[in-house]
């Protein structure tokens, strides 16, 4: 049987994207705390050295040249022949951009090369070329550095005390079939580091050609240097259970004239390719993995694909349907058994709750996923726009569904773009405030009432209430003598193509943005709010579900049918008095609602099904609200309160204006789940169901 | 199962089986395969801003599956449901995930195995709904028209004012 390669490269590119960020933490790290703390530099050395591994197994010759150049030099940082400076940060920080660029085109197939790659890759010789030290490290891309240099291990003193074997050269060629036989050559090379620092250089001479690569035979063998003073029993010992599977040859060391520990430990420049990593292609990726997941997290996890716990929700939210369809039953049965069932039925559907509750988690994620990014990007921005900014994460723990995740991403990037640039001043102008010249940007995020709070604060000028007002009035938002409030002024950054910025830079000032965010919020179901205090800073509070998958809805009954609105979107359900509604123009209908006037919208009507009732004093006004507008919904009856699983109409059929999705009832019948924001939108775009039906040919 | 694998178990034997219904005076026919399950009529609920022949949405085992009466469809008399009116659920795989919907018809009548041999194409002087029509195949001395199920289930559900699906 022969194995292909590609099929590990989807892992080995998901690995290294994870290990890239953790190298970028890292080095953000580095450069927050100005003193090396090795475990740090430790980190970035392992997945400059895993990528480098993976990248050799799978031939992407490039990806390994940079990693290795990375290596060579974070190796002379580790072991202290240079010190961190800011210059050799931001390099480092290149060559993560530059990996994981050329990692993503590679992973589309395309690889193509960062034009800069070459430059960095000259800036990082230099630097390692400058040479200080004792010189044990070469220059150029020529040398290549032990890679088992980089595993932490027992220092062993290589005491010259006892006896007078200063260690082993160990020729240890494996039979081909050894791998088959479950043993594994690194595994053995690790046994053998147990007993002091091992060197090892593989022979690949006997490699096939990829296309002819055999990868249960074991091809490669290696010249092994054990530098401990061990006894040839305790060494054979390691190679026990591979007896008679491979050739071994033990040579001793005798020790010389007193060596110093430094030039055993001190690694010898090994033949090109040397890597214990490449010893088979299969073991290179789980060696990523293994470095990597020491890096990121102690604890046990295991990696599924996000299709299978999908397929598990579905099923869950199948079973809920099916468990309230039975308690519906069994309602309307009666005597002792239907009791019993009762009772039996409630302890389910508890447990129905616990299991939803348990594969909801399953989906969830921290959200340090996402606040991740922030401290490289706000380090950027503040070098560029010369502002020097401190940033503040908080309840990076807190978790939230994949899918929220993977969409609160943008929005939150141009919320702290909008902080960094115009929420913070200028040092200057902070000094002149009277306040610390170090700006702060805080991100905090933690859960309240079944939602995620995500903040964004700065504490910088605060919004200008009155700049904000004219730009306003100017561009004809608000009426020349409207007095509003301040949350409905800050609201007004959410206008489409609204900027106060003076001077449109590339970070941020353009217009775009804002309206896009709280656009991305709502369709999330999200809510965003703007709070700020003159002089002491603004901060922007977004409220998220947890999931996407599950709503909290309110039932209301139109006609014959049933529909779901997001309880979210709902104000206040009131009954209206004849008094208050008026129609303008004949047309459309309005009704006050204290000092507002909210339009009218008659479900039946915009969803054309047969009415109950067409008068609005028989049925029941729902306000719902989205983007800060409310209009009412005219419905016949106010039924349960429920959670409902969210189905796509799309999966069989196509989106639906003014739907959100479709869920299935206790009864089995489809309740359609209606989309607030849409709806407001269609219904201000002209009252009726022709903007419906030209949005629908329109997306 | 996609269209190229339908031709393949077709080129392979020469032969497919049809589920064939009834509609008004005519037998259709869909490939056997393509077909999920077949059950009663029990109600949909009706979608906004759809065409009239779309039924509406009923749930198949936590599914959102779209009905389509083709008798509307493809502009036939309407009838009333009666006591052997079905709907039949067909399903196609297609590269973004597989697509469900439900066609109600008059009756379920049989299933037929048709060879190469006979089928023919639809004349080309015959105007109307021809879309979705692959071919007729004599069976028995009846004629039997074959039906095209992937466009059925794209084209005839989605119809001509909606969205085509991104998928």
């Amino acid at each position: 049987m022969t194995l292909d390669l590609a099929q590990f490269h989807e892992a080995f590119f998901q690995e290294s994207f994870e290990a890239l960020d953790s190298m970028e933490s890292a080095l953000l790290a580095l450069s927050a705390g100005g003193t090396a703390d090795p475990e740090t530099i430790n980190t970035i050395f392992r997945v400059a050295h895993s990528i480098k591994g993976g990248a050799a197994t799978f031939g992407f010759s490039r990806i390994t040249t940079i990693a290795h150049t990375a290596e060579t030099l974070l190796d002379q940082l580790r072991s202290n022949k240079r010190t961190v400076t800011p210059r050799i940060v931001d390099l480092l920080l290149g060559v993560v951009d530059v990996m994981r660029d050329m990692l993503a085109s590679t992973q589309q197939g395309t690889r193509t090369v960062p034009v800069h790659l070459p430059t960095l890759i000259a800036d990082l010789e230099a630097i390692i070329a400058d040479n200080v030290g004792n010189g044990a490290v070469g220059s150029g891309g020529a040398t290549n550095v032990d890679p088992s240099a980089g595993q932490p291990r027992p220092a062993t003193p290589a005491a010259p005390a006892g006896g007078d074997v200063a260690g082993w050269k160990i020729r240890f060629v494996p039979g081909p079939q050894m791998l088959v036989h479950g043993n594994d050559p690194l595994r053995l090379l690790q046994e053998l580091e147990a007993l002091g620092p091992v060197t090892a250089s593989v022979d690949a001479a006997r490699l096939p050609p990829l296309a002819d690569l055999d990868v249960e035979q074991c091809v490669l063998s290696w010249a092994v240097r054990l530098d401990a003073p061990a006894t040839i029993d305790q060494v054979r010992q390691v190679f026990d259970w591979a007896d008679g599977d491979c050739e071994l040859e033990f040579e001793p060391i005798l020790r010389p004239a007193p060596t110093s520990v430094a030039t055993l430990v001190v690694p010898a420049p090994v033949a090109a390719q040397a890597e214990t990593a490449t010893a088979s292609p299969v073991d290179g990726a789980a060696g990523a993995e293994a470095t990597a997941r020491h890096a990121a997290a102690p604890e046990t996890s295991i990696r599924v694909s996000i299709d299978k716990i999908d397929e598990l929700m579905n099923t869950v939210g199948e079973l809920v349907i099916t468990q309230s369809m039975l308690s519906q039953c069994a309602t309307q049965l009666e005597g002792h058994t239907a009791d019993e069932l009762r009772g039996g039925l409630a302890q389910l559907e508890r447990q129905m709750r616990a299991l939803q509750e348990s594969v909801m988690r399953v989906r969830m994620l921290p959200i340090s996923f996402v606040f991740n990014r922030f401290p490289r990007m706000v380090r950027d921005l503040g070098q560029k726009l010369g502002k020097h900014i401190e940033l503040k994460l908080i309840g990076e723990q807190t978790e939230l569904d994949k899918t929220v995740l993977e969409k609160i991403g943008d929005p939150l990037v141009h919320l702290v773009r909008n902080s960094v640039d115009h929420g913070l001043e200028s040092a200057e102008k902070r000094v002149a405030a009277g306040k610390n010249p170090t700006g702060t940007i805080t991100l905090n995020a933690y859960h309240k009432g079944g939602n995620v709070t995500v903040e964004v604060s700065d504490d910088g000028g605060g919004l200008d209430r009155d700049k904000i007002l004219r730009k306003a009035r100017e561009r004809g938002l608000v009426g020349a003598d409207e007095e509003l409030t301040d949350e409905r002024v800050y609201n007004l950054i959410f206008a489409p193509g609204f900027s106060t910025a003076d001077v449109v830079s590339d970070v941020s000032g353009r217009g775009v943005g804002m309206d896009v965010v709280r656009r991305n919020i709502s369709e999330l179901g999200g809510h965003i709010q703007v709070l700020s205090e003159p002089g002491q800073g603004t901060t922007v509070r977004v409220r998220l579900p947890l999931t996407l998958a599950i709503l909290d809805g309110q039932l209301v009954r139109v006609g014959e049918e049933t529909y779901v609105v997001p309880l979210v979107a709902i104000v206040e359900t009131i009954q209206v008095k004849a008094d208050r509604v008026s129609s303008i123009a004949g047309q459309a209908e309005v009704f006050r609602l204290r000092d507002d006037y909210l339009p009218i919208v008659r479900l039946y009507d915009l969803f054309g099904i047969e009415p109950r009732t067409t008068n609005l004093l028989e049925g029941l006004l729902m306000i719902v609200e989205a983007d800060g507008r409310r209009v009412g919904l005219f419905v016949d009856d106010l039924l349960a309160q429920q959670q409902v699983v969210i189905k796509s109409l799309e999966t069989n059929f196509r989106q639906v204006p003014g739907l959100a999705g479709a869920t299935m009832l206790g009864d089995g019948h489809v309740a359609l789940i209606i989309d607030v924001p849409g709806l407001i939108m269609s219904v201000e775009h002209g009252s009726h169901r022709a903007p419906l039906l030209a949005q629908a040919a329109a997306a | 199962m996609n269209e190229s694998a339908l031709q393949a178990v077709g080129d392979a034997s020469g032969q497919s089986q049809y589920l064939t219904f009834r509609l008004a005076t005519e037998e259709y026919g869909i490939e056997i395969l393509s077909v999920q399950e077949i059950k009663g009529w029990t109600g949909a609920t009706p979608l906004p801003e759809s065409p009239p022949y779309l039924l509406g949405v009923i749930n198949l085992r936590g599914c959102v599956v779209p009905i389509v009466d083709l008798r509307k469809r493809f502009g036939l008399a309407q009838a009333e449901f009666g006591p052997t009116t079905v709907v039949i659920v067909a399903r196609v795989d297609r590269p973004g995930g597989a697509r469900i919907a439900g066609f109600v018809v008059d009756a379920v009548c049989e299933v037929y195995t048709v060879g190469d041999a006979d089928r023919r194409p639809i004349p080309e002087a015959v105007t109307g709904q021809k879309e979705f029509v692959q071919g007729l195949a004599t069976v028995e001395d009846k004629m039997i028209i074959l039906l095209d199920i992937e466009r059925l289930l794209t084209q005839a559900i989605v119809g001509a004012g909606g969205v085509a699906q991104a998928a």
